[in-house]
């Protein structure tokens, strides 16, 4: 139960796109057509999983014992840019339908805020094994859950009349603002160190 | 001499990287709770982004180009938690408002693109220059978005109070969905001054 409240609240309370401002630039620019949304929100999630994981180990087992844990944030991106790389490589081979639907986002990925900030947020916090990745997982699906709602609102905003100066970016903006008041009625619906508690970790 | 100039304004007016170009949203839109930290966070940017641009320009003929972008991230990474280090030395107070977001000044996108872009092509001091003019953009840019959010949200400006107590103070413009209504109304406000500039040329062009 504890376990998916922490989730729950990865995915709502602190979404990472519209209560921490992680991802915004690929929110809004893959945000225009729901096909493509839902294909970045899964290849993020894949992504911030491993990612998770990856520098759980990387910095719990080789930064600490090294005594050189203030180099996390070279150590991090590299770890992502290399995991980026290899997903891609991997997935090519593996399944070729897979790729042709996420192949392009894949390498933009590595320049998403949200995988980067999810790996130094879970070494700030420090959490274990299962709570990085529960963290990465449940941040992701929040993403994706995020950028596929605002390519339904924006493919339908399209079509309305607006003033010519708010087309584009403005508009995507006021959009994600409302969208954010309506994630505010989520704060403190769960609190996530009382959870973190309660599960003993 | 001029080019270097031009580079310089380019990054502020006709390039702006937060206005014109939307890129490195993320802290634009996070740190602008006041104008203090959007500044602290655009001088912070600004110093990784000259430094990585000077660089990346002085290796731009040793790094192979396939292997350039892990060469360029790895260059600002270094120059990031130099920074990193050095705020949390003498300036622990901005250090821990702007928290999260300092490791992060790795995967904003001007710097990467930047670097991409304009250093790995152009030699050191123009690189220097576009550096400190794409830096003073974003830094003007989260300036004002800072001044507009502390203003409506806490009534004051730098931390001084000028809007009178009894004023009410629209909570949600320091809060999440502020910022993104802030951002965008001001977007679409340069983008109309922009279009009425362009207008305004072409209509004495046509005269002429």
């Amino acid at each position: 139960m504890n376990y998916l409240l922490f989730i729950l609240a990865a995915v709502f309370v602190n979404n990472y796109i519209l209560s921490q401002f992680l991802g915004i630039c690929p929110f809004l620019g893959v945000s225009k057509k729901v096909e493509t949304a839902a294909g970045m929100g899964v290849a993020v999630i894949f992504v911030m999983t491993l990612a998770s994981i990856a520098t759980y180990f990387i910095y719990s087992f080789i930064l600490v014992k090294l005594n050189i844990s203030y180099l996390y944030n070279i150590a991090f991106i590299l770890v992502i840019a290399a995991l980026v790389q290899f997903v891609e490589m991997f997935i090519k081979k593996s399944s070729p339908a897979l790729y042709s639907s996420l192949g392009v986002y894949l390498p933009l990925i590595t320049t998403n805020c949200a995988v980067l900030g999810v790996a130094v947020s879970n070494m700030q916090a420090g959490y274990g094994f299962l709570l990085s990745a529960l963290n990465g997982f449940g941040g992701a699906v929040g993403f994706a859950v995020a950028i596929i709602l605002m390519a339904g609102i924006r493919e339908r905003v399209e079509e309305n009349d607006h003033p010519k100066a708010f087309e584009g970016f403005p508009f995507a903006l006021i959009t994600a603002g409302l969208m954010s008041i309506a994630f505010l009625g989520f704060q403190g619906l769960i609190n996530v160190s009382t959870v973190v508690k309660a599960m003993g970790l | 001499m001029s080019k270097a100039l031009s580079a310089i304004k380019n990054g502020i007016i006709d390039e702006n990287p937060t206005f014109i170009q939307v890129i490195g949203t993320c802290p634009t839109l996070a740190v602008t709770t006041s104008a203090i930290n959007g500044i602290g966070m655009g001088l912070s940017t600004m110093v990784v982004l000259i430094c990585s641009n000077l660089f990346i320009s002085l290796l731009r003929k040793i790094i192979p180009d396939t292997v350039r972008i892990p060469c360029f991230i790895v260059v600002i990474a270094s120059f990031v938690t130099i920074v990193q280090l050095l705020l949390s030395a003498f300036l622990p107070e901005l250090n821990e408002s702007l928290g999260l977001y300092i490791p992060l000044i790795v995967v904003n996108c001007i710097i990467l693109g930047r670097a991409e872009a304009f250093a790995s092509k152009n030699g050191p001091i123009t690189s220097l220059c576009d550096g400190i003019g794409n830096g003073l953009g974003f830094t003007i840019a989260l300036c004002i978005i800072g001044l507009v959010r502390e203003f409506l949200g806490a009534g004051t400006l730098f931390g001084a109070t000028v809007l009178p107590e009894a004023f009410p103070k629209t909570l949600v413009m320091i809060m999440a969905p502020g910022a993104f209504f802030t951002y965008g109304a001001l977007m679409a406000i340069f983008k109309r001054i922009i279009n009425k500039m362009k207008e305004k040329k072409a209509a004495n062009e046509a005269a002429a």
